[in-house]
């Protein structure tokens, strides 16, 4: 099979897989609703029940936890390969924390604008994200020409910890309610409440997955060694910066839809590269599609496994990755 | 006779008010070309390696690939021309070795061109060129060091450059597999016309194979020429501090170096005992 082949076969299966997931999700819930009814022009609007449950309800939070899924999960994989280093997330370099302590402060500090229909939580966390990314990237380019990735590990590691003090902080000085609203953001939440929200994330997303798209098999070369890549034609100072600015921007709007969702950008990957290989061409889409898939699973069984009571999604993606993660690593070994 | 590549009064620091790591290098390579590069660790064999080919761009001084500057080409159009070999291949994710070697193809297509009949004819010409061809679909982490080395070599083939530049390509490798890339290397030069230079510790494979040397401490070119000329007694006790044996080896007919003694001690000792 030609090397396009497989690559068209494979995504496809995994497109096919995560379409349907999304299809089926909104239709299971505390109330159930059937699709043909939902989808039934002929019923007036108001009188469809069926249809407002699917379109108003459940269908925004199907496709944020796609959305949120597959940027997570891409991140993910364009931050291993550039750090060289399997065990690197989404949120490895700081994106998450100052995602985190942007939300804190619009909470704390009541801001209450809205842009567009976004609230002032998203954008704050936007904003914040793009702050740490700054930093992290000032700090990393500062000390020599190009990008030192050992310098983009330490500078992130570190402030993901100074920011988290902060957080513990400005936490500490709010009072009870607002750090309740503040904790319960950080485990994330796809009941985005209308598409606004989604609409507003994707362009960011969208321009960063074709900056993915363009560097597939650029991180490929990065896996095999840094000085051998540029040895056969890699800018390798020009893609690692598009690498970093691109997954943290991602990462950014990812976070302000949804929250600091942990373990989809170290799980989905690992598990799509056990299947598929390593070759970014695949692991890449594959991982995205995945990842909007699974995140919408674990989003339905956090809204049914306790129902009426809805489990943080971050809080399932946490339980289920963390055992799951962990079996990895003692069957490979 | 006109160099191919050529390094013309090149000196590097990898930082500012950090030391020349290259100092003043001048080194021509011609077409056909097998030349060593020879020295002591840390005396810039690697990032003379690196200013040949282009990956770091000379302090001062300058690289001309043919006519043209190498700098004023981009890393895509350099490296069409020359493959590198680099020390040292640790992988960051799992590969099969056929996906090492069509990586060598990556100058050669576009952004989102996948590799096509012609590439995949070519990653296979390498695969069997370098005897690796029964190892193609193994995992690349699985192979002997021997095997690894061959399929890395064979990558920087399919890059189908005519000048490959290859770093201490056997210095983690045992006897065996240090002749068998010594025979491969010199095939490749000989049978297939590819150009070399290669940086190595192995004064008896740089003897048995390289028709030129060149020898390099402290950033510095102690002597270049034919290895007959270069590969005296004198010249490797200037350039290790070792006195040494030089002689045609009646079996090869290839010169042999056979290190005697160390002609002053490279780390003062200072006599204490060690507790035990």
């Amino acid at each position: 099979m030609s090397i396009r082949r497989r690559i068209v076969t494979v995504v496809a299966a995994f497109a096919t897989f995560a379409i349907a997931v999304m299809i089926w999700a909104p239709t299971v819930g505390s109330t159930p609703i059937s699709l043909a009814r939902a989808f039934d022009r002929s019923i007036p609007w108001d009188d469809n029940v069926d249809a407002q449950i699917f379109f108003v309800a459940r269908l925004p939070r199907v496709l944020a936890g796609g959305l949120v899924g597959a940027t997570l999960a891409a991140a993910g994989v364009v931050l291993q390969a550039l750090l060289r280093n399997p065990l690197a997330t989404p949120f490895t370099l700081g994106v998450s924390a100052g995602a985190s302590l942007g939300a804190m402060l619009a909470v704390t500090m009541r801001l209450e604008m809205t842009v567009l229909g976004i609230t002032s939580i998203p954008l704050a966390s936007f904003a914040g994200s793009l702050v740490a990314t700054a930093i992290v990237y000032a700090l990393a380019s500062s000390q020599r020409r190009g990008l030192s990735t050992n310098v983009l590990l330490l500078a992130g590691v570190t402030l993901n910890a100074f920011f988290s003090a902060l957080i513990l902080f400005v936490q500490y000085l709010a009072d009870f309610a607002e750090a309740l609203r503040a904790i319960r953001w950080m485990m994330g939440g796809l009941d985005v409440g209308s598409y606004f929200p989604i609409v507003a994330a994707l362009p960011f997303v969208l321009i960063s997955f074709v900056a993915f798209a363009m560097m597939t098999r650029t991180l490929n070369l990065l896996s095999v060694g840094t000085e051998a890549a540029a040895a056969r034609g890699v800018e390798i100072v020009r893609a690692q910066r598009l690498a970093f600015m691109s997954a943290s921007l991602a990462t950014g709007a990812a976070v302000s839809l949804g929250g600091p969702i942990g373990f989809i950008g170290i799980i989905v990957p690992h598990l799509v590269r056990l299947i598929v290989g390593s070759d970014h061409r695949i692991v890449l889409p594959a991982s995205a599609l995945f990842g909007a898939a699974f995140l919408v699973l674990c989003d339905l069984a956090a809204r049914t496994l306790m129902s009426p009571i809805e489990i943080p999604v971050g809080v399932v993606t946490a339980l289920i990755g963390g055992p799951f993660f962990l079996w990895l690593l003692v069957k490979r070994s | 006779m006109c160099a191919l590549l050529w390094a013309d009064n090149v000196s590097f620091r990898y930082a500012a008010g950090a030391p020349l790591v290259v100092d003043g290098v001048t080194v021509r390579l011609t077409d056909g070309a097998l030349a060593g590069i020879l020295g002591p660790n840390g005396s810039g064999k690697t990032t003379l390696l690196r200013l040949l080919s282009g990956t770091r761009r000379p302090t001062s001084g300058r690289v001309l690939l043919g006519e043209r500057p190498l700098d004023q080409l981009s890393r895509r159009e350099a490296a069409r021309q020359i493959a590198v070999v680099p020390q040292e291949t640790e992988l960051a994710f799992e590969y099969r070795a056929i996906e090492i070697v069509l990586m060598g193809r990556h100058p050669h297509l576009g952004v989102f061109t996948v590799e096509g009949p012609d590439d995949i004819r070519i990653a296979h010409e390498a695969l069997a060129a370098t005897g690796t061809s029964h190892v193609a679909e193994r995992m690349f982490h699985e192979l002997s060091g021997g095997e690894k080395q061959r399929i890395v070599i064979a990558a920087a083939l399919a890059q189908s450059a005519h000048l490959l530049l290859l770093d201490e390509p056997t210095a983690s490798l045992d006897l065996g597999y240090q002749l068998e890339i010594s025979s491969l290397l010199l095939w490749l030069n000989q049978e297939q016309g590819v150009t070399m230079a290669i940086s190595t510790h192995d004064l008896n494979l740089a003897a048995s194979i390289c028709r030129e040397l060149i020898l390099m401490r402290d950033g510095r070119v102690l002597a270049a020429g034919p290895t007959a000329d270069v590969l005296t007694p004198e010249n490797v006790m200037r350039l290790y501090d070792v006195e040494a044996d030089v002689r045609i080896n009646s079996e090869t007919g290839h010169m042999t170096v056979v290190p005697v003694r160390l002609a002053a001690p490279k780390r003062n000792r200072e006599g204490g005992r060690i507790s035990r």
